[in-house]
């Protein structure tokens, strides 16, 4: 089986991965990180977001070997003790209900936000509408990213 | 029938149930009247420090565990369990914590996730726990200085002296306390003197699900665990012929493929697992495995037959004695049909389970809504002592009634056992939306008449399903069995405007289909609600009456006039413009009565969209005003999914939606601003998770009407298609 070189959250990980396993299952199964979520296995429900090089990517949908030198951020990357902006407004507008989708959801955000500091609602609906909340935190998805732009201001 | 007051799925389940562990008793609402088992002074694994009750434990440093005996799916049990305790006990939420309890009925009382009954079921228990917890303290600490307790009182995790503001944290007393007996009566406090309950305190369970670190069934890991996954028929009820799993063997990693099953109601669903080191392994394998099916002697559902069959069987029940007689008196008449979809629970963590089965005992963990009845049906199945049964609660990725049946942890077992290892049986997204149990469609034919004063004087309400009860005890052959129908499936239908009307008329008939249904979030009246409230609105329509004004005229309860004069000002009712797109309906169903007004517009480019919903819940005393508006914004959401986007239909005995590429679900563009208000009264605790979905379609459809004149009798429609 191949072996790969990847970083995620900063850290260097070697994995032997069948060049075909999506990212996902490398990051929750291999390298143990389980704040990624399995939602749809078919890039659309956005529950397995992450980043490469900062850009929101489906992981699920992603092979391992595509990768390549990108580096990957999680969930876990943000923060451990949700001092990430996002995080904090996240809590702060009491988002998550059952919470599952909501890795995604802030990784989806945390992309938004990095290029656009100041979304208005019709960027929020284009960045965010590929994330599913079943739930249905979509009114305080949308205050929270609100929110978190007015940390920085 | 009366209104029951109880749930309609425990009262199924104990029609089940009979002779086994579960029963009724055991489900009924803790009343208050008697204390549950709540000495428990030992340690206990899941309880660091000393346990003072079974929900309550506090170590030397003062440090406080309550316990959450019910599944925690999103509805914010996790939190509001704890705050009735914490509550009475007199600690600050800030300084607990909290803990899943274990299945087990005899410490922690009945534990099923349904029926929107934490808050309502549990706050008499929760809160005289916490007193006696309280006053157990107390009685140590005055004695310790030799005061009478009356001058003493607890406050901030400590006892106080008052004279002399002597105090005593709750860590030096604990152990003492532990063994005391409880006292017979306490005292509860004043509403008025809440310093938690009533108050939006934020969510502990929020910061784990921020950072990655809350643990959902899916992320729970064992030593030496192996990872299943299962192919099953996608055609329901057909057996395993025959497979070759000469491939799927040699995918590095698997290790087993064997032939499973899996309770179902009354029958067995086969499948074929295949199990391997890690879950990408088992899913490569499952690509390679051959099977073929037997299909055993039924005729292939699909929804074409499905709806025809609950249309004849609408025509086929007759009115009640009298009904007819009292229908042609009236001066204007009205008959109307409503049809709805059927629908899958698709919450977003797919349904899994971790069995570890040994030779003397079972242990299960995850995301589960019923860990008592898994604990029974597995020590039943298994032959296993029912406290040899362990079942660990995770988080639950969602629920809405799906994860309250105990087919998958069954299905685990029987892996585990066979393979004589832990193992974890995930099922991938197409299983979860394609296997059901599905919410049933239902159809309706409504009947209203109006007196001379353009009241209403009769009304009928005639509803052809599949009633969840019959696949436990499949009914016998013959026409539509309409008096056991009627027992249960007319939740969210009509009980508040029994009292304003004359003459009444019901009567439902059973559809029977190789179909697996089951409860989903506010069950019959998901579907009831929109039939109900919609036909309102055309006797208001006709009556010439406000739909409003009329509702009000309908319904004598005082409680009801309440919630229609807030709506009304809420909304400005009573001063908006003719046709302007407004429509309301209210419901009410596991105790909680909800309104909603929706307000609809017509843009430029000609389509129709929601502009606002304003929600009203009257859910009595209430614990956090918070969680209880995310509920009614969540309920919105999944009721505007069910309404206008999705639904699960069957062609050739299968379901046709897979994946959310075709079960496509609301996302936030499709969300209009929603503003959720709660009725203050005194009102006792009512249901909060589920009451706040079933107004949302008719209010929606009536909105739709008083705009453009056109009414929506079947569900989902798309709001393109509104001219």
């Amino acid at each position: 089986m191949p072996s790969y070189q990847l970083s995620v959250n900063g850290k260097a990980y070697t994995v032997e991965a069948d060049e075909q396993m999506p990212l996902l299952w490398v990051i929750r199964d291999l390298i143990g990180l389980t704040g990624t979520k399995y939602g749809c296995g078919i890039a659309q429900c956005g529950a397995c977001t992450v980043h490469l090089s900062g850009a929101p990517v489906r992981s699920c949908s992603f092979p391992v070997s595509a990768v390549g030198e990108q580096p990957v951020t999680t969930i876990e990357g943000l923060s451990e003790d949700n001092s990430h902006p996002v995080q904090r407004a996240w809590i702060a507008e009491q988002v998550p209900q059952c919470g599952y989708c909501q890795s995604g959801q802030i990784m989806s955000a945390v992309a938004l936000l990095a290029g656009n500091v100041n979304p208005d609602d019709e960027a929020i609906n284009a960045a965010m509408n590929g994330n599913i909340c079943r739930c249905g935190t979509y009114p305080r998805i949308r205050k929270a990213i609100k929110t978190a732009a007015s940390y920085s201001h | 029938m009366e209104p029951q007051d109880i749930s309609r799925r425990n009262f199924l389940r104990q029609a089940t149930w009979s002779g086994a562990a579960l029963t009724l008793a055991a489900y009924m609402p803790a009343n208050g009247s008697t204390l549950p088992e709540i000495v428990n002074p030992v340690m206990d694994e899941y309880l660091p420090g000393t346990a003072l009750m079974s929900w309550i434990s506090i170590d030397p440093a003062g440090k406080v565990t309550l316990m959450c005996n019910r599944s925690e799916m999103g509805q914010g049990t996790f939190q509001a369990l704890p705050q009735m305790l914490a509550e009475e006990l007199e600690v600050s939420m800030d300084d607990v914590q909290i803990a899943f309890a274990p299945a087990n009925p005899e410490k922690y009382g009945p534990q099923p996730q349904e029926g929107s009954f934490s808050v309502r079921g549990w706050a008499p228990r929760l809160l005289r726990a916490g007193a006696c917890a309280r006053e157990m303290l107390i009685a140590v600490a005055s004695a310790e200085w030799g005061v009478p307790q009356r001058e003493c009182y607890a406050e901030n995790g400590a006892v106080w002296h008052k004279p002399t503001m002597k105090k005593l944290p709750y860590g030096a007393l604990v152990e003492k306390a532990a063994g005391l007996q409880p006292p017979a009566e306490v005292t509860l406090k004043k509403r008025a003197d809440y310093k938690i309950i009533g108050k939006p305190a934020p969510r502990k369970d929020i910061p784990l699900k921020t950072n990655g670190s809350a643990i959902f069934g899916l992320d729970k890991k064992l030593p030496g665990m192996k990872y299943a996954v299962i192919e099953r028929s996608k055609r329901f009820r057909e057996t395993v012929k025959r497979f070759d799993d000469s491939a799927a063997r040699k995918i590095p990693g698997v290790s087993h493929v064997l032939k499973v099953k899996r309770p179902v109601f009354s029958q067995y669903c086969e499948g074929v697992a295949v199990v391997a080191d890690s879950l990408w392994a088992a899913i490569q394998g499952r690509k390679v495995l051959k099977v073929e099916w037997d299909a055993p002697d039924f005729e292939p559902a699909g929804t074409a037959s499905l709806e025809k069959q609950m249309r004849e069987n609408l025509g086929k029940i007759e009115s009640q004695a009298g009904f007819e007689h009292e229908y042609q008196r009236c001066k204007q008449q009205l008959e109307a049909s409503y049809e709805t979809p059927y629908q899958s629970h698709s919450c977003m963590e797919p349904l899994n389970c971790i069995a570890d089965v040994r030779s003397d005992r079972i242990e299960i963990w995850g995301p589960v809504q019923e860990a008592n009845w898994i604990q029974a049906d597995l020590s039943q199945r298994f032959n296993i002592p029912i406290e040899r049964v362990t079942v660990h609660m995770t988080f639950l990725g969602g629920g809405f009634g799906r994860k309250g049946f105990p087919d998958y942890p069954y299905e685990a077992a029987l892996i585990s056992k066979e393979i004589q290892a832990p193992v974890q049986v995930v099922w991938t997204r197409e299983d979860d939306m394609t296997a059901g149990p599905f919410r049933p469609g239902a159809f309706y034919t409504l009947k209203g008449g109006l007196d001379t004063q353009a009241r209403i004087h009769a009304f009928q309400a005639k509803t052809a399903t599949q009633w969840i009860g019959q696949d436990w005890s499949p009914a016998p052959p013959g026409p539509p069995d309409a008096a056991s129908y009627n027992k249960g499936n007319f939740e969210g239908l009509l009980p508040p405007y029994r009292q304003g009307i004359p003459h009444f008329s019901f009567g439902g008939a059973g559809t029977h289909s190789p179909i697996p249904v089951m409860w989903w979030r506010s069950v019959s009246a998901s579907t009831n609600g929109f039939a109900c409230e919609s036909f309102i609105d055309e006797l208001a329509h006709l009556a010439g009456a406000d739909p409003l004004a009329f509702r009000r005229a309908h319904l004598p309860n005082a409680r009801y006039q309440a919630l229609i004069d807030r709506m009304a000002e809420l909304t400005g009712w009573n001063s908006r413009a003719q046709n302007s797109g407004w429509g309301a309906a209210f419901t009410e169903c596991f105790t909680g009565i909800c309104g909603h007004a929706v307000k609809v517009a017509r843009h430029a480019d000609g389509k129709v969209r929601i502009e606002k919903v304003v929600a009203l819940m009257d859910c009595g005393w209430y614990v956090n005003p918070d969680i209880i508006r995310a509920q009614v914004e969540g309920s919105i959401v999944m009721a505007l999914g069910a309404a206008t986007i999705h639904a699960t239909t069957f062609e050739d005995g299968k379901a046709v939606q897979q994946n959310f590429d075709t079960y496509p679900m609301p996302r936030i563009a499709d969300i209009p601003p929603i503003e959720v208000h709660i009725m203050e009264n005194d009102e006792k605790p009512g249901g909060v998770g589920e009451p706040g979905l079933p107004p949302f379609a008719p209010a929606l459809a009536n909105a739709i009407f008083d705009l453009t004149g056109q009414r929506i009798r079947r569900l989902p429609f798309s709001l393109d298609d509104i001219r």
